[in-house]
């Protein structure tokens, strides 16, 4: 096995680990801090706080090199531009994400879980995904 | 604003983000990739070259983290309210959605903040903002 397939398994399993410690797994957890209005939990604020401290760290490192520890490109996003098709989705994906409390990587872990509901969530996702292609494909 | 603080959880949610930032720092330093998960998975359904075999490894890892999960910590709690109709309709939203913003939670949340993008705190703050009003209005208007 290619190494870097190896760690993709590693930081995959320790990311879906993270999900569970943090409670983002859990969608009746997700909608508790976006309850904003009601009851809220504003624990996964805290979450956000913790990734990204350990994040802004590995960014600034990764950012002055060109190839990784295992000899890879980086391949960090150049795009700047704040398009439609950024705004738009993302404001389309927020309210996918407030109708049930899943978002993708919990979605997945959950599916790994046995949870009946995320196996239907994941194959709509798919679904979606899968609708995206074909009009960017019919596009061009 | 009303805080719950008996469902506030902040040591393991501090904790749980930590592990979250780790990965994402160790996948670009020794990947050099963003650990974004709507990315990962989509990008499975305009497959190339070598382009594959990281990305199901990756999805796999997190398929396997309840099983790691079973083993020290016992059945994750993992609550569904939504019925199924709701259900398959946010999958739907969620999937279509994330490919035209370019990422979702952790590849414009985690990552795009992390490496300070304009982009990504446009997209956080757009689905942070219908997110909570998503939830007002179905939980306080329709009073589901």
């Amino acid at each position: 096995m290619h190494k870097t397939t190896a760690s993709a398994f590693l930081v995959g399993l320790l990311f879906g680990f993270g999900l569970l410690v943090s409670g983002m797994a859990n969608p009746e957890k997700v909608l508790g801090f976006l309850d904003l209005f009601g009851a809220w939990d504003p624990s996964l604020a805290l979450v956000m706080a913790g990734a990204i401290g350990v994040g802004l760290i590995a960014f600034r490192f990764a950012g002055g090199r060109e190839r990784t520890v295992l000899g890879e490109p980086m391949r960090i996003p150049t795009k700047r531009d704040l398009d439609a098709r950024l705004i738009i989705g993302s404001l389309g994906f927020g309210v996918g994400w407030g109708l049930v409390g899943f978002c993708p990587g919990p979605a997945l872990v959950a599916l790994g879980a046995g949870e009946a509901k995320a196996i239907v969530f994941v194959t709509a996702m798919l679904g979606g995904m899968a609708a995206f292609e074909l009009l960017e494909r019919n596009k061009s | 604003m009303n805080i719950d603080w008996a469902a506030f959880t902040p040591w393991s949610a501090l904790a749980g983000g930590v592990l979250i930032g780790l990965s994402a720092a160790l996948f670009v330093l020794l990947n050099g990739r963003i650990a974004g998960i709507s990315g990962i998975l989509g990008g499975l359904l305009r497959p190339s070259r070598n382009d594959i075999g990281w990305r199901v490894a990756f999805l796999l890892g997190l398929l396997a983290a309840p099983l790691a999960w079973l083993a020290v910590a016992g059945t994750p709690t993992i609550e569904v309210a939504a019925g199924y109709p709701l259900i398959v309709a946010a999958g739907l939203i969620v999937g279509i959605s994330t490919r035209y913003a370019s990422g979702c939670t952790s590849g414009h949340g985690v990552c795009g903040l992390s490496r300070l993008s304009p982009r990504s705190l446009i997209a956080t703050l757009a689905f942070m903002g219908t997110g909570f009003l998503t939830v007002f209005v179905v939980r306080h208007l329709l009073g589901a």
